[in-house]
């Protein structure tokens, strides 16, 4: 499975990643005592802080950088700026609200996050989702793939410093959003995907809208690989920075396409198949030497890739229903309360209370834009999780930075951060 | 989604099933294994040498407020405190869990780092939110919270919403 061909296969991996190299572990208190003792010693390195208000971080992400010149020796990733106890919350929230709560963690791609709290709570309920639904999920899911990616294209350029690309990456996940502001009711945060199914059927005219975006995406794809995949500024740019190995890769437990990009094909897609992945056909992209470059044209390729199986769904989508019919577990339609005692008790009963999951734990995951999205779900009997832990997979492939930053030059940092793509709301929940 | 049968086809065999050094039970159809401690470390090697490579999730539960008795097999006593870990086994494309009875009046576990460097992250989150000190990690500092926090949030007995703000200054030059 290794791919990479510096000679990479004589380097312990095992060793290095444990021997401190490139790694900073520092304590504001020895970071603040280190600059005072700067002065009197003479030493060569010096500690930078980068962020947490760099517009390259991505949000909150601050860097401490112990730098000797222009070079990276070690660096630290400092979190926390955004967390806000998501998983404490979601303790005080009934399995209903509970969306809500998580959409806001990864809010480049919220719909995963709906998503897998979703399959954790049905799992443990033990209820059929209709086949609609499924389909439904895979649509959204997959567009939303396509609005994160396009948001790392824009965003990625920025950072490298091809300005203009931030407004064509922006131009097309703002289609993006237009749609699911038409399907969901929000561009954002849009607490779409629940329990049981989706909060409402696809809307009058959603296949003509989505149709329409099609017929410009590939287009300015092509635009994209023009301004940037093929020109010499760019590869020179990203082309052998912030190189990671597949052994380093795995034991680090990054996931998603920074292990994709060291030329190991795991998606969890095609290799554990969830919702109705195992019906459609698609290619999982692969890079080979494991560094920016190949973490770029993989996010690209694979917005491709989600075009194709959109297209699929767009011909297999059933008809039926988009909610189970338990009504245990999802509200009656509006139109029966007036009409049925039991649809206003249900009703009341969903919204006040909230239903009750049998206990039990289980952990479900899913291939969200950064990786594996995991939800670890404990239940109790109550109407409430008792606890509920997100895996973010931006939170374990932080990890990576200090590994991919080792003598590197301060220059390509925001090129590697940028490559990783964090998105700082699931790194800190 | 979840298929019913699966669960019940290894419920109750009668030797207690075991795998890697540890007890094994069945949680909607995944599977849990239950190492003590002592025998944590030795498990998670025994399921790196038989190809669960990727250590996706360490985190940790309070059980403290449960009511009931959890689903343990015969011989795992009940703790307060539970760390959980997730595997992955990309050759077999199979998962599996464990599950460490941490007790509250000595909240240490050992940590995966010298198997899977990628837990650091993750134990020191469990280390911030739960109190669970990780023997053998390299850096068993707050990640999340300000390194000056009092407590840790995630604990039952921690109440929501129960200290102000308190946001020191950092220390700095």
């Amino acid at each position: 499975m290794t791919a990479v061909e510096t000679p990479a296969e004589t380097i312990d991996y095992h060793a290095r990643l444990r021997s401190g190299r490139g790694v900073l572990r520092m304590s504001e208190v020895e970071a603040a005592q280190h600059g005072d003792k700067l002065a009197d010693e003479n030493d060569e390195t010096m500690l930078m802080n980068m962020g947490p208000q760099h517009p390259s971080t991505h949000g909150v992400l601050r860097l401490m950088l112990e730098l000797r010149g222009e070079q990276v020796m070690r660096s630290k990733p400092i979190l926390g700026y955004l967390h806000t106890g998501m998983e404490k919350t979601a303790e005080d929230l009934t399995y209903l609200q509970g969306p809500t709560n998580v959409t806001r963690m990864d809010y480049a791609s919220p719909l995963f996050n709906e998503l897998v709290f979703s399959m954790a709570v049905e799992e443990l309920l033990g209820i059929e989702v209709p086949e609609r639904a499924q389909w439904i999920r895979m649509l959204m899911c997959e567009l939303n793939r396509m609005s994160s990616h396009l948001l790392f294209q824009a965003t990625n350029g920025m950072d490298i410093g091809a300005v203009s690309v931030m407004i064509y990456g922006w131009r097309d996940r703002e289609e993006m959003l237009r749609l699911f502001e038409k399907i969901t009711g929000l561009r954002m945060n849009h607490n779409y995907i629940r329990p049981g199914g989706v909060a409402a059927d696809l809307p009058d005219g959603w296949r003509d809208d989505l149709l329409r975006i099609f017929d410009t995406l590939p287009e300015h794809l092509e635009d994209l690989d023009t301004l940037l995949t093929g020109q010499p500024i760019w590869r020179e740019r990203l082309q052998g920075v912030g190189m990671i190995s597949t052994q380093e890769a795995l034991d680090l437990g990054a996931t998603g396409p920074i292990l994709r990009s060291t030329g190991y094909a795991w998606d969890l897609r095609r290799e554990l198949p969830y919702l109705r992945y195992d019906q459609v056909d698609f290619d999982v992209v692969v890079g080979t030497f494991g560094d920016c470059f190949d973490r770029y044209a993989i996010r690209l390729n694979e917005i491709r890739e989600s075009m194709k199986i959109v297209y699929q769904i767009l011909e297999k989508l059933p008809k039926g229903d988009y909610k189970a019919l338990d009504r245990k577990v999802t509200p009656p339609p509006r139109a029966r309360i007036d009409e049925s005692m039991e649809a206003l008790i249900h009703h009341f009963k969903i919204y006040t209370e909230g239903f009750k999951v049998p206990e039990g734990e289980v952990y479900v995951a899913v291939e969200s834009p950064r990786g594996e999205l995991g939800c670890y779900l404990v239940s109790d009997g109550t109407s409430k999780p008792y606890r509920m832990h997100i895996r973010g997979p931006s939170f374990v492939n932080l990890q990576c930075l200090p590994h991919m930053m080792a003598d590197s030059l301060i220059a390509d940092t925001v090129a590697i951060i940028s490559s990783v793509d964090p998105i700082m709301g699931e790194v800190d929940r | 989604m979840t298929d019913a049968a699966i669960e019940e086809v290894p419920a109750e065999p009668a030797p207690p099933e075991e795998a890697f050094g540890a007890l094994v039970t069945w949680s909607r159809g995944q599977r849990v294994l239950h190492p003590t401690r002592e025998t944590y470390l030795a498990t998670v090697e025994a399921l790196r040498d038989a190809g669960f490579i990727m250590c996706v999730d360490v985190c940790a539960v309070d059980y403290l407020l449960a009511k009931h008795g959890r689903a343990l097999p015969v011989g795992i006593e009940a703790e307060r405190f539970e760390v959980v870990a997730n595997f992955i086994n990309p050759a077999e494309r199979s998962r599996i869990r464990t599950r460490v009875q941490v007790p509250e009046s000595d909240p240490t576990c050992p940590s995966l780092w010298p198997l899977h460097a990628g837990t650091e992250g993750p134990e020191r989150e469990a280390f911030d939110l739960f109190g669970i000190t990780f023997d053998g990690h390299p850096d068993m500092t707050r990640i999340l919270m300000p390194e000056n926090w009092q407590g840790h949030p995630l604990r039952k007995d921690y109440a929501m919403g129960r200290i102000p703000v308190q946001f020191k200054g950092a220390p700095s030059s």
